[in-house]
């Protein structure tokens, strides 16, 4: 029986390369995000790539009304479902600096809204007693840092939601993990000069891949990040406060 | 919207020639489609020298639009976006039971890339070279208009090998070709020197055909090397695992004379006297060097050039003389290339011509540049052409006659892109797009 999975934030370079991932075991792939033209390309391109099925959903991250679709789909599926969220985005600090306005949107889009249409979509897990669930949070969210803390901190509470998320799935065999990339090469990152320990789209799918397979919890993608905020998570508030990272 | 920019100091494969521009890398159509173009597209730059590079100005890095937007596993035909890399295309398709029917020497170029260069590869003297086998393609104009263009149009054969002067490709539509598997049977026989050399290539049966030439070999040696013909096979074999990766630039003794003489006699002697025959994956048997990542570092931080010209066979004395020198001059590296080809080509000023194709590697120095030199005018003697996705030194005044539909490709070209935004550092240096 072919895997299902919906796939929020599909247009990202992420969820792309998941996707890509995916359709190659031949799953069926549901691909939701606001990029309509965009998402029949990828819906194309994993069929060719050996995914079962494809379709493609519109949903705005900040109108809970547009989740309604896609969790009436989700319930008219068989079998497991698993759900995947790319969605996110990241103003840059000085923007939010200029416009503390931003910030609302910004906690929508990582974190209000993903959580609102996860928690929607709980009961149906539930009923199924199985499944996955791919939640991408961000390293930014382990600590508040000076050049990134309204990003880091919708991600954290991301992180933070995930992580009790994971509690109530697991008592119905529904499996949560939290992904935390740190710098991918995308878009999003396209033009902010050289970022520490950056890998590709490519590498994060097959670290999901990789992680699901054994079931992680919490995954860091490039794994060199789990050390790297640990010791950073350590280091003393007022030395903390020192830095300009 | 339109993606951001971001300033890189580039260069072609060969790492001889670089350049300071601006890039941006979308990753969706509609963010190219929005505005009139601002510079060339770029792909992988597998190009070796400035094919892929517009010093001080503006490229699209098109790698990100790599998607398959449509395909029929009954006829083959199959729409790509242009970013797409061949050698992915072949793992994608070679899953259906079909792939692309040309593919270069590297997996790692892309969809636009060879169309741009009309790329061939080991099975040029059957079946031609890469843009033989579109069915058309989508051809965004420097004014912003999309055309949808085929064979049967003028701007084809000025966009086959037309080293993207006339538009940034967004899509192609593919005839792909049947794959009986994913493995290759590979003969591989010895040529002890030039005439057994370029008899054994000259096999109007096998369906791929190269040869690998020593091309330190001197005296009775000259021209010996090892011919691979081979034939794709219904067997399933294992790819092997990635490679590695070159990790640092190698310094300049790697690949000096001594050393090269002993890589290349030990590469001749591998193969035994009486020939073998192989089983290998095809991704293996297409792009040899991707299994080595970044081995354009072996060559350290100069880079290196290479040199490739098709000479006609009424001329094939100058292959001799060509190889003469080079073996003289001690400077070769250990790739060296000599293969037959047919006279297909989709373009205008696309390089397949009927003859023989040599291609060899040179670390970069003043001493290969001026060996280089002679070799140009050697192949203008010859009646041949060099081939412009490996060039980074020919003087401008022998490529018009070289290249004699140039007058007919800059006429469309200007036409096509009458502001000259899509001008590429190759297309300025040869000045290709100049009335002689």
């Amino acid at each position: 029986m072919t895997e299902t999975w919906i796939i929020l934030g599909a247009t990202s370079g992420m969820a792309r390369a998941f996707a890509r991932d995916r359709a190659a075991r031949g799953a069926s792939l549901i691909l939701c995000g606001r990029d309509m033209d965009d998402m029949q390309a990828s819906a194309a391109d994993a069929l060719a790539r050996g995914a079962a099925a494809t379709e493609v959903m519109a949903i705005d991250i900040r109108k809970p009304e547009t989740f309604t679709p896609i969790l009436d789909r989700a319930a008219s599926l068989a079998g497991l479902i698993n759900v995947a969220v790319f969605v996110g985005s990241m103003p840059a600090q000085s923007d939010v600096d200029d416009n503390p306005g931003l910030i609302a949107g910004t906690v929508t889009d990582n974190l209000a809204g993903p959580a609102t249409f996860l928690h929607r979509i709980a009961p149906m897990l539930e009923a199924r007693g199985g499944g996955f669930v791919v939640g991408v949070s961000s390293v930014s969210g382990d600590r508040g840092r000076l050049s990134n803390y309204v990003y880091g901190a919708a991600k954290s509470g991301f992180s933070t939601y995930l992580s009790g998320y994971r509690n109530r799935m697991a008592r119905s065999g529904v499996h949560v993990m939290t992904v935390k990339p740190g710098p991918v090469d995308t878009a999003m990152t396209y033009g902010m000069g050289k970022l520490p320990f950056m890998t590709t789209p490519e590498a994060v799918a097959a670290d999901i891949a990789r992680g699901l397979q054994k079931r992680r919890r919490i995954l860091y993608t490039a794994p060199i990040w789990r050390l790297i905020m640990t010791v950073i998570r350590l280091i003393p508030e007022p030395i903390f406060m020192k830095t300009r990272f | 919207m339109t993606p951001r920019r971001k300033p890189a100091d580039l260069s072609g494969w060969g790492r001889a020639l670089r350049a300071s521009m601006d890039v941006s890398r979308p990753d969706r159509l509609a963010d190219i489609t929005c505005a009139p173009l601002t510079g060339p597209a770029i792909g992988a730059r597998r190009s070796y020298g400035d094919a892929a590079l517009r010093g001080q100005g503006m490229a699209t890095d098109m790698t990100r639009l790599d998607r398959i937007s449509g395909f029929d596993p009954r006829t083959g035909l199959a729409e790509v976006e242009a970013g797409a890399r061949l050698g992915d295309l072949l793992a994608a398709f070679s899953r259906h039971g079909w792939m692309p029917k040309v593919l270069p020497g590297t997996g790692h170029a892309t969809l636009g890339g060879a169309i741009a260069l009309d790329v061939h590869g080991k099975n040029h003297h059957r079946d031609g070279s890469f843009g033989q086998h579109l069915a058309g393609l989508t051809l965004l104009l420097a004014s912003g208009e999309q055309r949808q263009i085929t064979p049967a149009d003028d701007l084809f054969a000025a966009t086959l090998g037309g080293l993207g002067q006339t538009g940034i490709v967004l899509r192609a539509r593919l005839q792909l070709a049947k794959c009986p598997g994913n493995a290759a049977r590979v003969t591989e026989n010895r040529a002890d020197g030039l005439d057994e050399h370029l008899s054994l290539l000259d096999d109007p049966k096998a369906d791929y055909c190269v040869g690998w030439l020593d091309a330190t070999a001197s005296g009775a040696d000259l021209g010996r090397g090892i011919v691979e013909v081979a034939k794709l096979v219904a067997s399933e074999v294992r790819a092997r695992p990635a490679g590695r990766k070159v990790p640092f630039d190698a310094p300049a003794f790697a690949l000096s004379p001594p050393v090269v003489r002993l890589f290349n006699r030990a590469y001749f002697g591998r193969v035994p006297a009486e020939g073998r025959s192989i089983i290998r994956p095809v991704s293996d048997f297409f792009f040899p060097l991707d299994r080595i990542g970044d081995w354009n570092r072996l060559y350290g931080r100069r880079g290196f050039h290479q040199f490739q010209c098709v000479i006609p066979d009424r001329n094939i004395a100058a292959l001799r003389e060509m190889l003469a020198r080079i073996a003289a001059s001690g400077l070769a590296s250990p790739l060296a290339v000599l293969k037959r080809m047919g006279a297909g080509r989709a373009g205008l000023i696309s390089f397949p011509a009927e003859g023989y194709t040599l291609a060899v590697d040179f670390p970069n120095s003043r001493a290969a540049a001026a060996l280089i030199a002679t070799l140009h005018d050697l192949t203008r003697a010859a009646e041949g052409r060099i081939y412009f996705a490996k060039d980074s030194l020919c003087p401008p005044e022998l490529v018009p006659a070289m290249y004699p539909e140039l007058p007919r490709w800059q006429a469309l070209v200007a036409e096509a892109d009458p502001e000259r935004t899509l001008l590429t550092d190759l297309v300025r240096r040869l000045k290709l797009r100049e009335a002689p």
